[in-house]
């Protein structure tokens, strides 16, 4: 970062901002697939078959569901307050597309003789700017539900926001355990980090040595996004449909998308952190590019990313279908009693070990 | 006047304007929203300053943990018009005489560093340059030359925690 | 402590306190994640609907069909009997008296000039068929009546009757199946 970010370079910005937008392209693409995916998911759990008239095998139906949302009615409720009802959706979206700035999707290009990395920003302190983001996007659900002057949107959002709080301290406290394997903050550092080993990279993922973190820092995800069995700030059978309850037409489909998004993002976040990023398994990523090329390997590495994190996010779905929904009580009990207490374990036994093998 | 000039005196304006429109707004919720704002932009100054991880903890403590609480615990009062407590003259007074001493001490210190002590005066704010507030340097730091305030600072939190447990555990 | 059990199939639920790995949680939502992973692979049990219809046993009841004999007559004399029979009190009917040169019309001196059943009333029991001392009224095995208006759900004589064996045969014939197919059960 440094005042490097301040200084115009023509090519720099043009390179970033069409970065930006493939990236925010992809982001949306991969949300309106993911509600493909989760019915699909959803149907064959249940010895369904699942949306297959759209298209064939259905593939078309997010198109018409997008469809079907941009004509739908468009109301804003007359008590509500009108511009904090705009800014809720708004915000929700933002920072869920705002998550993917830090991430590296991929080995740099090479486009002439530019080195283009496929990152927007590595900035020193990644996982933390990826931590505040996340803890501000609860002001989209939170806002929200307040403005839309409804008893069942306001509990929701209440909920929202206890929940997030009291995950994100275990999240971050299994992050930290990440942080000291790799002693950096920075995201291309960390995954450089798990790239080599035996394997081709393989031996030095995270998830190797860090198997009690990333099941902590699995389920807060999961509480993050709000996805079962941590679902509560939507529970339809409670709340009937949450803090969006009185959204409609495409801002609803915001707040929809934003929660997709945040899923795709999370998951691609614990790919970086504990999968190797884009590290391509059982392959030298150097040694490959001497015989295909630099930029071949990029297309690899990210399509090895993205592999990673779709099966997390399979992982996602098919919990969602298979554990029901926690009590309030009991999401608290696991939060701060359970999951705390064991990320902190998590986090003295990493440090001392570190400071063990060092000496 | 550079891109970080620009942006210096953008964050400036933005972070007046909302400070102020935490004061004026009736409803609180309006005044938290703008609130959490001026973290935003107090934030960027830090970025300015090249104090990223100052910014980002920032961001994270403030307007993510203390100001989602904050907002939490309005939204559940449901302030408005009606409830809103007709308020004594005297604390009117108190409040501006406490408000003025402080506008007072901040001219002082504006003054200071135009004409005051040589170490400030005349001095631009250094713009991306140093490395304190990055987290290496913040944390050799604090644990090294400010360990003690550091540490009886934690021990105070920890107080405070205790103390919240004890009042919850009494119901 | 000794429960009575009133079937054979009662499974007495488990009040033992839960032992370590079942109160970790985690094993038990693995075994779980198993089980919904091998229905992942399972047959599904879904049917394409308008282009696979499901086969439904010969005692399936469906929408009535008002019966004709081989002559094309229609065999309802406007009795009543179904009317009365209807639990939901679905079936009007009006009568009407055979007029000369009417015989090819119908079979009997008396006929329904007026025969409505209201769909979205009736619960098909088949009462109305086994009331029938004429064999003039059969359910179906078609089912799913769908209409945009409620007045489209009440059908009428002409929505009733099964086609004319003289003029549309195999038509006929097709309804005509079915209700053979009934009438040997």
């Amino acid at each position: 970062m440094n005042i490097y970010l301040l200084a115009i370079d023509w090519w720099f910005i043009i390179e970033k901002l069409v970065l930006i937008a493939l990236i925010v392209t992809l982001c949306l693409i991969i949300a309106m697939y993911e509600t493909y995916g989760e019915r699909k998911v959803a149907a064959f759990i249940q010895d369904r078959i699942g949306p297959n008239r759209a298209g064939p095998f259905g593939i078309l139906q997010p198109l018409a569901d997008g469809g079907k949302l941009f004509f739908k009615e468009e109301i804003i409720p007359l008590a509500s307050s009108k511009y904090l009802f705009v800014l809720g959706p708004t915000l929700a979206m933002i920072t869920a597309l705002l998550t993917s700035a830090v991430i590296p999707w991929g080995t740099s290009l090479e486009i002439g003789d530019r080195n283009v990395p496929l990152q927007v920003a590595d900035v020193n302190i990644g996982v933390l700017y990826i931590f505040a983001v996340v803890s501000v996007g609860v002001y989209g659900i939170m806002i929200g539900a307040w403005s839309s002057n409804n008893k069942f949107s306001l509990l929701s959002g209440l909920r929202a926001a206890s929940q997030m709080i009291s995950y994100e301290l275990a999240m971050g406290l299994a992050l930290i355990a990440v942080l000291m394997m790799s002693g950096s903050l920075q995201m291309s550092v960390i995954v450089n980090k798990q790239m080599s080993g035996a394997l081709g990279g393989l031996g030095s993922w995270n998830i190797w040595y860090q198997p009690l973190g990333f099941l902590v820092f699995f389920t807060c995800a999961l509480a993050e996004c709000n996805r079962t069995p941590f679902d509560l700030p939507e529970a339809e059978s409670e709340l009937n449909f949450g803090y969006h309850q009185e959204y409609s037409s495409m801002k609803l489909g915001f707040y929809l998308f934003a929660e997709y998004i945040n899923m795709f993002m999370s998951c691609i976040l614990m790919a970086t952190l504990f999968f190797g990023g884009y590290d391509i398994p059982f392959v030298n990523e150097s040694n490959l590019a001497a015989h295909i090329g630099q930029n071949w390997v990029a297309l690899l590495s990210f399509i090895c990313l993205l592999a990673k994190a779709f099966f997390l996010v399979f992982v996602f779905m098919w919990i969602r279908w298979t554990v029901p929904r926690f009590r309030f009580d009991q999401l608290m009990h696991l939060g701060w009693k359970k999951l705390i207490p064991l990320a902190l374990v998590n986090m003295i036994i990493t440090a001392a070990l570190i400071l063990w093998l060092k000496s | 006047m550079n891109l970080v000039n620009i942006l210096f005196w953008f964050l400036s304006a933005l972070t007046l304007f909302s400070a102020l429109m935490v004061i004026i707004s009736k409803n609180p919720v309006h005044s938290v929203l703008w609130l959490v704002l001026v973290f935003f932009a107090i934030s960027g100054h830090y970025v300015l300053l090249n104090a990223q991880f100052l910014a980002i903890v920032n961001l994270i403590v403030y307007a993510g943990a203390i100001m989602v609480l904050f907002l939490f615990v309005i939204m559940l009062l449901n302030l408005n018009k009606e409830t809103e407590q007709k308020k004594n003259i005297w604390i009117k007074v108190a409040g501006t005489i406490a408000g003025g001493c402080f506008l007072l001490s901040v001219c002082n210190v504006v003054y200071n560093a135009q004409t005051g002590s040589k170490e400030i005066a005349n001095k631009a704010i250094l713009m991306g340059k140093g490395s304190i507030g990055l987290i290496g340097n913040l944390g050799k730091e604090l644990f090294t030359n400010y360990v003690v305030p550091f540490e009886i600072s934690s021990v105070l939190f920890l107080s405070a925690m205790v103390g919240a447990v004890i009042i919850g555990k009494k119901n | 402590m000794s429960q009575i059990q009133y079937t054979n199939r009662a499974k007495p639920v488990d009040r033992r306190p839960l032992n370590f790995i079942e109160r970790l949680y985690l094993w038990n939502v693995f075994i779980g994640m198993f089980i919904t992973l091998k229905h992942f692979f399972k047959k599904k049990a879904t049917v394409q609907y308008p282009e696979q219809v499901r086969e439904v046993g010969t005692a399936y009841r469906g929408l009535h069909i008002l019966n004709r004999d081989e002559e094309g007559r229609e065999r309802c004399t406007a009795c009543g009997l179904c009317a009365v029979a209807c639990p939901a009190e679905a079936i009007t009917m009006e009568a009407a008296e055979r007029l000369e040169g009417e015989e090819h019309l119908y079979r009997e001196e008396k006929y329904a000039a007026k025969y409505e059943i209201n769909m979205l009333r009736c619960i098909f029991c088949g009462l109305c068929e086994e009331a029938c001392p004429k064999d003039a009224i059969y359910l179906s095995h078609t089912f799913t009546p769908t209409n945009y208006h409620r007045k489209g759900l009440i059908y009428t004589k002409e929505d009733l009757l099964i086609p004319n064996p003289k003029t549309q045969p195999e038509e006929y014939a097709k309804a005509k199946g079915l209700i053979e197919e009934k009438k040997k059960k």
